[in-house]
């Protein structure tokens, strides 16, 4: 694997993440080694194996279709950085 | 201040009347206190007043003959269960301040059993580390030398237990954060199947291999909580209807070490692991010791092969990123958790709540999971890792059938220096033991079996088949009544 800036870019704006200069290059630097650790998995043949998601495939239990939890927005919107009049405030996102 | 004895020896003297939950909880929040300069064990500890007086509710209930399995017991979680009485951190910059409306099933039930948390212990930031030395709140110690690691990412709770603060702690497991800290600090730990006791209320890190876990200091101790844990949670769609063992009944019909209470019982060991690059030699005697010991009580040895076992690491460390960066989206600075100041729009605000919030190693895995998701390469990683997890499985199974139980190290090395890690893949490399059971979704087991040159704490991992917790508790009782190892505190517990 390698990592040019613009694919380490392209990589921290999808995740979200800003990086300062600095941190662009450390970050560059391990992430290219840890994939010398993860592209072991390419030389190992896997032709026909079903992946597996998880580890209780064959379980998932149901339950009855009851509502069992209690109204706790104002709780939940307590825990908001800024929100008003029941609503979470981010930054204007339509001129 | 005297150690806190062992779950069962205060339960008995609860019971005898010889001990208050008011004493034993103000012993626990004392030795926190006392500790916490050494081993940075706990990132919240209740009130004193707020301890003392469930600690007096408690001594009530027993005065008026209420029973309860754990009735006045002090305990601590892991900062990674929500609780509503004391802060939540996950150890991160992003959940300063974070107080959850809600207790996470775990905690629940253990409170409902009557023990009491003193509070919330530290861990590597989202459960992410084999050390705990990535935690906003700085490393957790190990108390056999705090100039070392205690094992990550439950190190708090590990070293909380080791140093007799308290007599069991909750912690979660999804790559080896319960039996790695409980190897290091020489004490019981437990990964149960995933599946067998709620996540619910755990904040989550890779949701396909996550599990609570227990620390205790045997496995008679760790049967009794496991009972009160254990079980379907209708809040948790992972969590499994099959019912739950009477483990401490189950344990306490066990025949004396004398008896050969484990004729019958075939134990597996893996050559290929004893081989692998970098063990120490200190864990291969004390494995070899340990391996004779279970012989003597009868067990059969049989040799198996996991013949993928290598491949667990690099499946492992495409799988936890990949769920990691999908889960820790959550963290976006709108519903709750950090928001940064400086920001002229919403993806800005995003983008830096997110840089300011999360810790280096954090950041790491996030990107490694998006890349690893990502268009084009989906396929290569992620998928791939998704087969080579079905392969290491299918060996654990196909090991499992021929034998009862795997015996193996936990750890290749004994805790290190604290900062000697000196890149990722060095880290990520010290999960090569218990990693497999995690991507197969085994219970283990990590229980002590001696010490190297250094003093400090050797660790054995059994690994059982599916929901066959009851089994791994009564090999290690059986271990643990014929031997003396998970007796021994560190120095500094006497305080």
């Amino acid at each position: 694997m390698t990592l040019d800036a613009d694919a380490l870019d392209h990589l921290a704006h999808l995740a979200r993440l800003a990086l300062t200069p600095q941190e662009r290059e450390r970050m560059a630097e391990e992430l290219v080694a840890v994939f010398t650790l993860l592209d072991r998995l390419a030389a190992v043949s896997t032709d026909g194996v079903e992946p597996m998601a998880h580890p209780l495939a064959t379980m998932q239990p149901l339950r009855a279709d009851i509502v069992a939890e209690s109204d706790c927005r104002d709780a939940l919107l307590a825990l908001a950085p800024a929100a008003e009049a029941g609503l979470y405030l981010v930054p204007k996102v339509i001129e | 201040m005297t150690p806190l004895s062992s779950l069962s020896e205060l339960l008995a003297a609860l019971a005898q009347g010889k001990a208050t939950a008011q004493s034993l909880v103000a012993c626990a929040h004392a030795r926190a206190k006392a500790l916490q300069p050494t081993l940075n064990a706990f990132i919240s500890l209740a009130e004193p007043e707020q301890s003392a007086a469930a600690a007096r509710r408690a001594d009530q209930r027993r005065a008026h003959g209420v029973e309860a399995p754990l009735l006045g017991i002090p305990i601590a979680h892991k900062d990674l269960f929500v609780t509503t009485d004391l802060p939540t951190t996950a150890a991160s910059r992003m959940l300063l301040g974070y107080r959850s409306p809600f207790d996470a099933t775990v905690v629940e039930r253990l409170a409902a059993a009557g023990a009491i948390a003193i509070g919330k212990t530290n861990l590597d930031e989202f459960a992410m580390g084999s050390g705990n030395e990535h935690s906003f709140f700085g490393p957790a110690r190990n108390p056999w030398d705090p100039t070392r690691v205690p094992g990550g990412s439950s190190g708090g709770s590990a070293a909380a237990v080791a140093a007799a603060i308290v007599p069991a702690a909750t912690g979660t497991d999804t790559g080896g954060s319960v039996r790695q800290p409980a190897a290091h600090c020489g004490i019981t730990g437990l990964k149960p199947t995933y599946g067998r006791v709620s996540r619910y209320g755990i904040i989550a890190y890779a949701s396909s291999l996550d599990q609570a876990g227990l620390f205790a200091r045997s496995a008679w101790d760790i049967a009794l909580l496991l009972r009160q844990i254990a079980g379907h949670d209708p809040r948790d769609s992972t969590s499994v209807d099959c019912p739950v063992p009477d483990y401490p009944a189950i344990l306490a019909t066990l025949p004396p070490p004398r008896d050969r209470p484990l004729v019958g019982w075939r134990i597996g060991i893996v050559p290929s692991f004893l081989a692998a690059d970098g063990v120490q030699s200190d864990i291969l005697a004390a494995l070899e010791a340990a391996r004779r010991t279970y012989e003597q009580l009868g067990a059969a040895i049989v040799e198996c092969t996991l013949p993928a076992a290598e491949l667990a690491i690099p499946a492992y460390y495409i799988i936890a990123p990949a769920e990691a960066s999908s889960n820790l989206a959550r963290y976006d600075g709108v519903r709750y958790g950090h928001r940064t100041e400086r920001y002229d729009d919403l993806f800005a605000m995003y983008c830096q709540s997110r840089a300011e919030g999360f810790g280096w190693e954090v950041k790491r895995r996030i990107l490694i999971g998006t890349f690893v998701l990502s268009h084009g390469y989906y396929d290569a990683y992620y998928r791939k890792a998704q087969q080579v997890r079905r392969l290491v499985t299918d060996g654990y199974r196909s090991a499992l059938e021929q034998c009862d139980l795997l015996l193996t190290p936990v750890t290749a090395t004994t805790a290190w220096p604290i900062g000697a890690k000196a890149n990722p893949v060095e880290e990520y490399l010290a999960d090569l033991f218990t990693i497999g059971p995690s991507l197969a979704g085994l219970p283990a087991l990590a229980h002590p079996i001696g010490f190297d040159a250094a003093g400090l704490p050797i660790g054995a991992q059994i690994i059982g088949r599916p929901f066959d917790e009851a089994r791994l508790l009564a090999a290690a009782h059986i271990y643990q009544q014929a031997t003396d190892w998970h007796r021994a505190l560190p120095p500094l517990a006497h305080l």
